[in-house]
């Protein structure tokens, strides 16, 4: 059964450089006890979607419904059924962790007590700074936070905007641990992030460039379907080596992925040689070429420059 | 219920753990009431004088030396027509003209009793008041010096005020500052608590939550509420024992219209804070569009009476200047509520629709 139903939402505004950014048109469901990932980068739509889901924004056209009620016409419904975690730290930092808790606790009529087994494995590990203010916590610990007050009154459905962003690594793999509990309390879960590795750990995942949609499937679906042969390349000089594959002939698209290129190839009938051999005669040397699987963020940047292709021709 | 103590509670930490705005909420009224209080009406040295001796005599000349003296004066100028009185006003020379009559001491020996005319510059009406005062005590001073002489001797005095002759500025300045301190406080704090809660996100996930939009509302406006029945009460108590302005009527009666411009100025703040976008914006709205114009308009520094028209107009839609009135009235003047009740109504008007606009404007939903 679907939790979350978006259907052609639009909306549109401009921002201080007066240009038009926004979404158009998307259309999506999330099923109950999902964990769906709004992947894409900054000034994607994300915020904007969350913000129109959770009430705060309506959108221009479309309509959507959280839990069966309407955005717009139920938004006290939706309001108090919800767990929303905005992409700035919206906590009052002049009170303490225990103080934030409680008093978001009763905000939503509730108490601490009441759901403790439920934010008990996050609790525990802020517990011991309870008395602190939370603006003097650390960046995962405020995300914590965040997340225990969000989900202080058991909410059916939580919304949570790019909740990992400025969190180092061992924090954000502890969130996204706390989110696949989460998840078996049964428990909705929307999540956006710029962050493509996390991809891999929702159950289904939308890419989003420029208010659209690329695609939305399951991670492995995705990464299945991408059609290319993908070679993972690396050089001594990393730069030079990036243009020149550029130039060659059977490259569909180089990438660099941090200390790798990624290469994908037209045909299928290239092979390591090849790529090793247009390679020596560019002059370079060091080279190691090996055959690898897709990951979403090859997906994301072919699926980006097939739209970017197929908008260039609609508008020749 | 409990959602909402718990809001206000939140509320009284924002406060107590901002000490430094605390201080300044509880320091602002003693300060601002000490400095006009003492400092400013404290005792004035070396004002400007101009003698216009019509008498020429042995008294004129004995009360010419008094003022030479006397440290409060300085002879600036001595006149020789009436029209100069006028004329040095003008100039904004001299704060005060002493006129001696014609044979003054003549009337002394033989009428017993003689008039000296004291003609005061009384724009600023207080200062006016205080060197008046001053220049009475003088002229007093010679009077009982000839009547140990044993002879019956009454010299009067008569004061002329230029420029305000009622002397309304009086008592002007303790229930001006009531005006303005409890607008400042509860209009700009008001506005500036709800507005932080938006600039730091923290309104987005307050409206995400089952709390009604006027709960947050009144448990904002709560707490300043209460700081500002108490400095009303600080700045009573410094005016009636270090100022010794007395309250004349009801102290019940003043607290409690007291509350009702309080909580007219908190709809003021409400209102301010459905249109700022940051607590800066809300601040400047407050200093601009509230306390300048209640600082000028309310009658709190410059009379009302003396302002063009357009201006007079402009005052009655200054809350302010008529809670001004409400405290004169019932603390200066010691009237009942029954004199005050056009006020009130004013004021209750102005209550309503001001509310009435906040919740038009409050907004539901991020922009």
């Amino acid at each position: 059964m679907a939790t979350i139903v978006v259907e052609h939402i639009s909306k549109s505004y401009t921002n201080d450089k007066k240009t038009q950014i926004g979404i158009s048109d998307l259309s999506f469901t999330v099923n109950k006890g999902e964990i769906f990932g709004l992947i894409g980068p900054d000034g994607a739509g994300k915020t904007t979607l969350i913000r129109i889901l959770t009430t705060l924004l309506l959108a221009d056209s479309g309509t959507a419904s959280v839990d069966g009620n309407d955005v717009v016409k139920d938004y006290k419904a939706i309001r108090n059924n919800i767990g929303y975690m905005p992409g700035r730290f919206s906590l009052y930092q002049d009170l303490s962790v225990e103080e934030n808790l409680n008093f978001f606790a009763t905000a939503f009529k509730t108490t601490v007590e009441e759901n403790y087994e439920l934010i008990k494995d996050i609790y525990v590990q802020i517990e011991p700074f309870k008395t602190r203010r939370a603006g003097k916590l650390s960046g995962g610990m405020k995300q914590k936070l965040a997340l225990c007050c969000a989900l202080v009154h058991k909410p059916s459905v939580l919304f949570l905007d790019e909740p990992t962003t400025g969190v180092d690594a061992i924090s954000r793999r502890e969130f996204w641990d706390m989110l696949k509990r989460l998840k078996t309390q049964g428990i909705t879960i929307l999540v956006s992030t710029p962050y493509m590795d996390e991809a891999n750990l929702c159950d289904r995942i939308a890419l989003i460039q420029g208010g659209k949609i690329l695609v939305i499937d399951s991670p492995e679906e995705i990464k299945h379907n991408y059609k290319h042969a993908l070679w993972a390349i690396k050089t001594e000089d990393m730069f030079k080596s990036l243009i020149d594959l550029r130039t060659f002939n059977s490259t569909l698209s180089c990438f660099s992925f941090g200390d790798v290129h990624h290469l994908s190839v037209k045909d299928n009938i290239t092979t390591k040689e090849d790529i090793l051999n247009f390679l020596k005669e560019k002059g370079h040397t060091e080279i190691d070429v090996q055959p690898i699987s897709a990951n979403i963020e090859d997906c994301f940047m072919e699926l980006m420059t097939k739209t970017n292709t197929s908008n260039t021709l609609v508008n020749a | 219920m409990k959602q909402f103590i718990s809001f206000v509670k939140k509320e009284f930490y924002h406060i107590f753990r901002d000490w430094r705005s605390l201080m300044l909420l509880i320091g602002i009224p003693i300060t601002q009431i000490l400095i006009l209080g003492f400092a400013v009406t404290d005792e004035i040295k070396n004002s400007e004088i101009a003698i216009l001796d019509n008498a020429q005599d042995a008294a004129s000349q004995n009360l010419e030396g008094r003022f030479r003296a006397s440290k409060y004066f300085h002879i600036v100028k001595m006149l020789h027509t009436p029209d100069e009185i006028d004329r040095e006003f003008r100039k904004g020379k001299i704060k005060i003209a002493v006129v001696f009559p014609k044979g003054l001491r003549e009337d002394l020996m033989h009428g017993n009793k003689a008039q000296i005319e004291i003609v005061a510059d009384a724009s600023d009406p207080n200062m006016a008041t205080v060197i008046s005062g001053y220049a009475s005590a003088i002229i007093l001073d010679y009077q009982q010096e000839i009547i140990s002489d044993n002879l019956p001797y009454f010299i009067t005095t008569k004061i002329r005020m230029l420029y305000n002759p009622e002397l309304k500025g009086a008592y002007n300045f303790v229930p001006g500052l009531m005006g303005l301190i409890l607008m400042l406080i509860c209009a700009m704090m008001t506005a500036v608590a709800i507005v932080r809660e938006k600039e730091l996100g923290t309104m987005e996930v307050l409206l995400v939550s089952p709390i009604k939009p006027y709960m947050i509302v009144i448990a904002k406006a709560l707490p300043y509420t209460l700081l500002s029945l108490i400095n009303t009460t600080i700045i009573l108590l410094l005016s009636v024992y270090a100022l010794k302005v007395p309250i004349a009527g009801s102290v019940v009666l003043l607290l409690l219209e007291s509350l009702l411009f309080i909580i007219a100025s908190l709809s003021l703040g409400l209102m301010i804070s459905t249109i700022a976008k940051t607590q800066q914006a809300a601040m400047m709205m407050s200093i601009v569009g509230l306390m300048v114009p209640t600082t000028m308009l309310s009658g709190y520094i410059y009379p009302i009476e003396n302002m063009p028209l357009i201006l007079q107009w402009a005052s009655h839609i200054i809350p302010a200047k008529w809670y001004i009135n409400i405290v004169k009235a019932v603390m200066i003047k010691g009237l009942g509520f029954q004199s005050v009740i056009k006020e009130n109504l004013i004021l209750l008007g102005f209550i309503v629709l001001l509310i009435w606009g906040s919740v038009q404007r409050f907004k539901i939903r991020l922009e």
